[in-house]
């Protein structure tokens, strides 16, 4: 592993199985049912380094999504390894087997990855404020003065200074999700993930956030992001990765992703989003 | 007129068993409370031998009558040399009973924050006991607190029941005063009444904390 690798990703795989419990029918008749097995990541390598902003391309189903997930584990795995600043995730290693290990193990570990999700998921019982100091408070056991002090500047830097003492009820979505962008952040992560921040806000909203995370890059954060949109992938990445159905099938700096994709479902992808590869014209 | 002023003259010897019925009531809340949550954490927790225990105590407690329990706290358990004194007794007894059914509230609260809480805690960084206790469960009581309200105010009626265990509440107080005095209109007209004068401003309370849970919700 190079010395500036933040996270390395090594051939995973993860299998979503989607009936494990048997049918009623099944049951009664005693017919067992046969499960059925979605295998969303087959086997995906990647590594993201200090400071860089590595945005994820794909159309929906790739696994882009599961693939930040597990990076925090919020998704288990069934094979291959995850390391973050060197530490295994999730898992300890027994003979070559992943075992899970304990689950305070996994939280010390998560304190360093930083997850933006798409539903931005604030605390609804916490103001604004509240719930960027929340984590301070109870997972770095500040004191309320403390936290007060380190989670304002971070609300400030989003741009809601003034919405403080606002109720999620009381926010926008786009000011949702830069509150919980100010919350990720004043955790002082070593890298930040995610995970379609703007897909669930409305389109005159999407602009606000995406400016914030610009200006996160911009102080040389390391990102790695699930997005539809391209434009701003093409504007922020330092490499863009492209999925498809659970592999990564082409990486590169935008320019060249943009401009002279090499794999089908590169160019397929473009051109759904309206963008024709020079040598497609 | 007669009936009004009769009415009026009993409540002095009635307001006095209003101090033990807010005993009965505040120290069986107490322990419905801290009892349902434990109940409720049993009921969802990973071993089966909690789940179990807890759901045959939800069961057991829910399917008897409150009045039985009562009876069988204080005129049973001292045949196998537990003696308890009427208002612990009565404390106990509700207590006990009303665990059963704020577990159940606790449970669909619990199990109604979203998901997306929980992910978003442990991305942070907080232990599953921390995003339980931290994030789950003080959302679950903004959820809970209208129910629990009216189940306290259900059970500041049901301390009635504590009458048949020799607890002076209110309306054993009006039974002793019935059979001193016979005005048996005026007296339990008046015993009635008091339960309104309790229950309907706590009634109000109850509705604002709703409104208030929803705002936040």
């Amino acid at each position: 592993m190079a010395e500036n690798t933040v996270i390395s990703i090594q051939d995973v795989h993860k299998t979503y199985v989607l009936s494990s419990k048997p049918s009623f029918w099944a049951r009664i008749t005693g017919r067992t049912q046969a499960e059925k097995r979605l295998e969303v990541l087959k086997g995906v390598d990647l590594d993201i380094h200090r400071g860089e902003t590595v945005v994820i391309l794909g159309s929906s189903g790739s696994g882009k999504s599961t693939l930040l997930r597990c990076i925090n584990k919020l998704e288990t795995i069934e094979g291959g390894r995850i390391y973050v600043n060197g530490h295994l995730i999730g898992y300890e290693e027994k003979d070559g087997q992943l075992v899970a290990e304990k689950p305070s193990l996994t939280a010390k570990k998560r304190t360093d990855i930083g997850f933006v999700f798409q539903h931005f998921n604030l605390f609804l019982n916490k103001t604004a404020l509240g719930n960027v100091m929340a984590p301070l408070r109870d997972v770095k056991g500040l004191s309320a003065a403390d936290a007060r002090k380190k989670a304002l500047p971070n609300l400030e830097m989003v741009g809601l200074g003034d919405r403080a003492e606002n109720f999620p009820s009381r926010l926008s979505g786009g000011q949702k999700q830069r509150v919980a962008i100010a919350r990720a952040l004043a955790m002082e992560p070593s890298v930040m993930l995610f995970d379609e921040p703007t897909s669930a806000l409305d389109p005159e909203l999407v602009g606000e956030v995406l400016s914030v995370i610009k200006k996160i890059a911009q102080q040389g954060t390391t990102m790695a992001i699930v997005t539809h949109e391209m434009q701003f992938a093409r504007e922020i990445a330092d490499r863009i990765v492209i999925m498809d159905q659970g592999v990564i099938v082409e990486q590169g700096h935008p320019e060249a992703i943009f401009t002279n994709p090499q794999h089908p479902k590169t160019r397929a992808l473009l051109k759904r989003s309206g963008i024709v590869p020079p040598q497609d014209k | 007129m007669d009936f009004i002023n009769n009415t009026l003259a009993v409540f002095p010897a009635l307001i006095g068993a209003v101090p033990v019925v807010l005993q009965l009531a505040l120290g069986a809340m107490a322990l419905a409370l801290v009892l349902g949550l434990l109940v409720a954490l049993a009921r969802i927790s990973n071993f089966k031998i909690l789940r179990a225990i807890s759901t045959v105590y939800v069961e057991v407690l829910r399917g008897t009558p409150l009045l039985v329990q009562l009876v069988y706290i204080f005129f049973v358990l001292p045949s196998v040399g537990v003696e308890i004194e009427p208002i612990p007794a009565g404390i106990l007894g509700l207590g006990l009973n009303y665990a059963a059914y704020l577990s159940e509230v606790f449970r669909s609260a619990i199990l109604s924050v979203e998901h997306g809480q929980t992910e978003a805690a442990l991305s942070l960084g907080y232990t599953p006991n921390k995003t339980l206790w931290k994030v789950v469960i003080p959302q679950s009581f903004v959820v809970s607190m209208g129910p629990i309200g009216n189940y306290f105010i259900a059970m500041i009626k049901d301390t009635a029941l504590a009458s048949v265990i020799a607890v002076t509440e209110i309306l054993k107080t009006a039974n002793i005063l019935n059979s001193q005095t016979f005005q048996t209109t005026a007296i339990y007209t008046a015993a009635a009444l008091l339960y309104l004068i309790i229950s309907l401003p706590l009634s109000r309370i109850v509705i604002v904390l709703e409104r208030k849970a929803r705002a936040i919700g």
